[in-house]
């Protein structure tokens, strides 16, 4: 297991042997490699929810060898060219148009948004399944909630940069969200913004937060939620730890290595998501909309609102919640509630592995109260979502405001809840047919 | 587990299977990659042939024109300049123009289509500055004093003759480069492209 | 809960009232019929961008389309004289500002921005039924106004070929005052020629997209047969 010691490399007197070993007397390769790899025990009975880690990883790869290509070709620059359209637009038609795969490129990274998103929250999803927060893991679950705080900045700055009407109003709409802090509020959005509407001082900061501070804060964060896990060991399906069986070696007897296990596993989920994803890169690149929106197609215009404006897809849950939040409270108004409903929305994610009281960590152990909680709460997340793309309508608000009652109920109420659930016997060893 | 030691040629076919089948995915994805690093449309579209209308180019003169983004030097030469041109053929590095910096049409004594006319891109071939015209014999422009007129790279000091030929023990190691033309009509040169009506 | 039962029963409702008012033709084209495109290039050309640049396409990209440099340059090439120009009509908007109130958009992307979420390909839509729905309305500055676009600056471009439309008062539909060149069946179908030409113009690649798109699944496909019996090698040791 990772923190254990292993024995360095011993050349078998080849020229590769004896360089191999050289290296592995001033760097830890032999023990990276059995560490994080192919001494690395992982449960043996992990199912389909466990291939989204991996394909994290690999999205976010692809988002910066994409990202790289990009920056070689895209402007930030708000002014407008000889035809009257802004640098910053033209030149991502130009990506399209003028540079050799620059569509494909530009696709990929477009989608990979959006692909990013859907494998972070089935990779959540999984944690709520089978209580992979539940102590040991508290602190993986904490790296993973910076990692989904940082990647929505990450979203949010990206989004600005194609320099289209929803990429425009969109940011100021968010911008402006900032305001809504009493005292700060408005003197810190002008310093988010650096101008006094969002233009190309915004746009030029954007564009360095989105390709240097944030992927850097995010590369650091994802190694040390691979670097936690791989500390603690990974949980399964059924919630239980395979330390505590181990064989006359110390294995554990449930235990498989990563490599080449997992590796040839994974390599069959990465197939299967590639093709999804080029599916819909090639066959339906906007993603019926939701991926690039089509008012993005408009140059930003600092006159023109357009008639409907919503956040892409992945920002629409919290969206609603922020619109549900109508009402003053302590003299503070309506607005801010509503940032601080939508802030509490998601950093309410890094205190569950304390507001879980149950027993047992798989849901497969857990009695209906659990099972009736996550489902109540996985449909009020697609309504929210939903309705965060529509336009406000009172009966939207309605129904947005029982669901975000239920979202936050469902974390609020969970010492409880979790505690009065019935709950079956777990088994000793994983099931595995 | 049960195999280890022992070499499993199902399995080891399959591992090859898969490399080979990924691998070759992976060379493919490079592609819009690598091709998105070559010339753009735009790029292309500013590198497309230009037009030059000579007809005001007096003898002993010389223009300057744009052509992707190099200088293309054009001098109408005088009998003076040509006749400097055998005299030094012991001199240059490429008398006869063998080496390939110039269509086969400028593969000759002028390096040009019409002798007189020297379309020429003037772009040193050492390191890439442009050159500067000494056209005048002697010491006058700084040169020595047997100097018969051509061009002084003002980085590293290659010299060229009124063909663009490059002098013998210079740093440039070749002729300067004859980019394709073609004559469009008597006084009407197209340069960057050497098929007419396209 | 149970209000929340009531809200869950009316949010499909809210899907259908968010919807457009009015009802748009579908498109009748497709952008890989080679000779609508080369009809709608050339309508284009001729009606569109007196007004309209195309300034992210390249006359270029018309060879795609199956015609010849010559023919382009002959045709269709009225703003430059070099195959690798940008179709733009630049310099030309400040007058127009005086003239129309605002600058006419360029019409490169024009018809991925009228598409509608959920729908990207409404677009198209929206531009077959805009373009033919014109009417003569003495109250506006330029004597037209449109029932998909309500007081639209733009005048009616193609009344030459469609003749002059009036509203009904009572039924609010477009009747036919005056006939035009065409009979209203072929200009339906030179509007969807020129609707078609514009949906190719917002990605001038995408019928390459989509037969690529064809090569990489069917590749994954072979990866994924390969891919998946080594996983199954390897996981018949496990127990």
């Amino acid at each position: 297991m990772a923190g254990g010691t292993f024995e360095k490399y011993k050349s078998d007197g080849s020229l590769g042997g004896n360089v191999l070993e050289w290296v592995d007397a001033r760097f830890p390769a032999t023990s990276m490699w059995k560490g994080h790899l192919s001494e690395y025990y992982c449960p043996k009975n992990f199912n389909f929810w466990y291939f989204f880690g991996s394909l994290a990883l690999l999205v976010l790869v692809i988002q910066i060898v994409t990202g790289i290509f990009l920056v070689m070709h895209y402007k930030p620059d708000a002014a407008l060219n000889a035809n009257g359209v802004p640098v910053a637009f033209a030149s991502v038609e130009y990506i399209m148009r003028d540079v050799a795969g620059g569509w494909l490129i530009r696709y990929m990274h477009s989608t990979g948004a959006s692909a990013f998103f859907i494998v972070v929250y089935m990779h959540m999803f999984r944690g709520l399944l089978y209580g992979s927060y539940r102590k040991p893991r508290e602190l993986t679950w904490l790296f993973g909630v910076g990692i989904f705080l940082v990647l929505m900045g990450e979203a949010f700055f990206g989004y600005l940069l194609p320099w289209g009407q929803m990429s425009y109003w969109g940011a100021q709409v968010i911008v402006n969200l900032f305001s809504a802090i009493p005292v700060i509020g408005s003197d810190l959005s002008l310093i988010i913004r650096g101008d006094f509407v969002v233009g190309d001082a915004t746009l030029n900061r954007f564009f360095s937060f989105h390709v240097i501070a944030f992927p850097l804060v995010l590369i650091g964060l994802v190694a040390a939620h691979i670097l936690a896990l791989h500390e603690t060991g990974s949980n399964n399906p059924d919630g239980i730890d395979i330390k505590e069986k181990k064989d006359e070696k110390g294995i554990p007897l449930d235990g498989i290595p990563f490599h080449p296990y997992y590796t040839v596993k994974d390599i069959v989920g990465v197939v299967v998501f590639l093709m999804v994803f080029s599916a819909v890169l090639f066959f339906a690149p906007e993603g019926g909309g939701y991926f690039l929106e089509t008012p993005n197609f408009y140059p930003a215009d600092p006159l023109k609102t357009p008639p409907h404006i919503a956040p892409v897809w992945y920002f629409t849950p919290f969206y609603s919640i922020l619109r549900a939040m109508v009402w003053n409270f302590f003299g503070l108004d309506a607005k801010f509630w509503g940032v601080v409903a939508m802030g509490a929305s998601v950093v309410i994610f890094a205190f569950l592995p304390w507001l879980d009281r149950s027993p047992v960590r798989s849901i497969r152990y857990r009695g209906p109260i659990t099972k009736v909680m996550i489902t109540i709460f996985v449909i009020c997340f697609f309504i929210l979502g939903y309705l965060g793309t529509l336009s406000p309508s009172p009966m939207g608000e309605l129904v947005s405001q029982v669901c975000t009652v239920f979202y936050f109920g469902f974390f609020l109420g969970m010492p409880w809840w979790s505690r009065m659930d019935k709950f079956k016997p777990v088994p000793e060893r994983v099931t595995f047919k | 587990m049960s195999n280890q030691g022992k070499v499993d040629c199902g399995r080891r076919r399959l591992i090859v299977a898969t490399a080979a089948v990924g691998g070759a995915g992976a060379v493919a994805a490079l592609v819009p990659f690598v091709s998105s690093l070559l010339p753009s449309e735009r790029a292309k579209a500013a590198g497309a042939p230009v037009e030059v209308d000579i007809g005001k180019l007096e003898p002993g003169q010389m223009m300057t024109v744009e052509w992707r983004g190099k200088p293309v030097w054009i001098i109408n030469r005088t009998k003076d300049m040509l006749d400097t041109l055998p005299k030094l053929a012991d001199q240059v590095a490429d008398p006869k123009s063998e080496k390939n910096q110039q269509p086969a049409y400028a593969q000759n004594d002028t390096r040009s289509i019409k002798p007189e006319i020297m379309v020429v891109v003037g772009i040193c071939t050492h390191l890439g500055c442009s050159p500067s015209s000494k056209f005048k014999a002697g010491a006058e422009e700084g040169m020595a004093g047997d100097w018969l007129g051509g061009f002084l790279c003002p980085c590293h000091g290659s010299t060229f003759d009124f063909a663009g030929r490059v002098f013998k023990a210079k740093p440039a190691p070749t002729n300067l480069e004859v980019p394709p033309h073609v004559y469009l009509a008597d006084t009407r040169i197209l340069i960057g492209d050497d098929k007419k009506g396209a | 809960m149970k209000k929340f039962l009531i809200a869950l029963l009316f949010a499909p409702m809210l899907a259908w009232a968010s919807g457009a008012a009015v009802h748009l033709d579908k498109w009748p084209g497709s952008v890989s019929d080679k000779a609508a495109l080369q009809h709608g290039a050339k309508l284009f050309v001729n009606y569109c961008m007196n007004c309209h640049g195309a300034s992210y396409v390249r006359y270029k990209n018309l060879l795609d389309l199956g015609l010849t440099e010559q023919q382009v340059k002959d045709n269709l090439m009225f703003t430059s004289d070099k195959i690798g120009a940008l179709m733009n009509i630049a310099g030309r908007s400040d007058e127009q500002k005086k003239w129309f109130g605002a600058t006419p958009p360029d019409l490169s992307i024009i018809a991925r921005a009228r598409g509608e979420a959920g729908n990207a390909g409404a677009g198209a839509d929206w531009l077959y039924t805009y373009l033919r729905s014109f009417y003569r309305d003495d109250k506006r500055p330029t004597g037209w106004n449109n029932v998909v676009f309500e007081n639209v600056g733009m005048p009616h471009v193609l009344y030459g070929l469609q003749g002059q439309q009036v509203r009904n008062h009572e039924t609010h539909a477009l009747e036919l005052a005056v006939p035009g060149e065409m009979a209203p069946a072929e200009f339906d179908k030179a509007v969807s020629d020129l609707v078609g030409f514009m949906v190719w113009m917002g990605e001038p690649q995408q019928e390459f997209r989509r037969t690529l798109g064809f090569f990489v699944l069917a590749f994954l496909a072979v990866l994924f047969v390969v891919a998946y019996a080594l996983k199954k090698e390897y996981w018949k040791d496990i127990h």
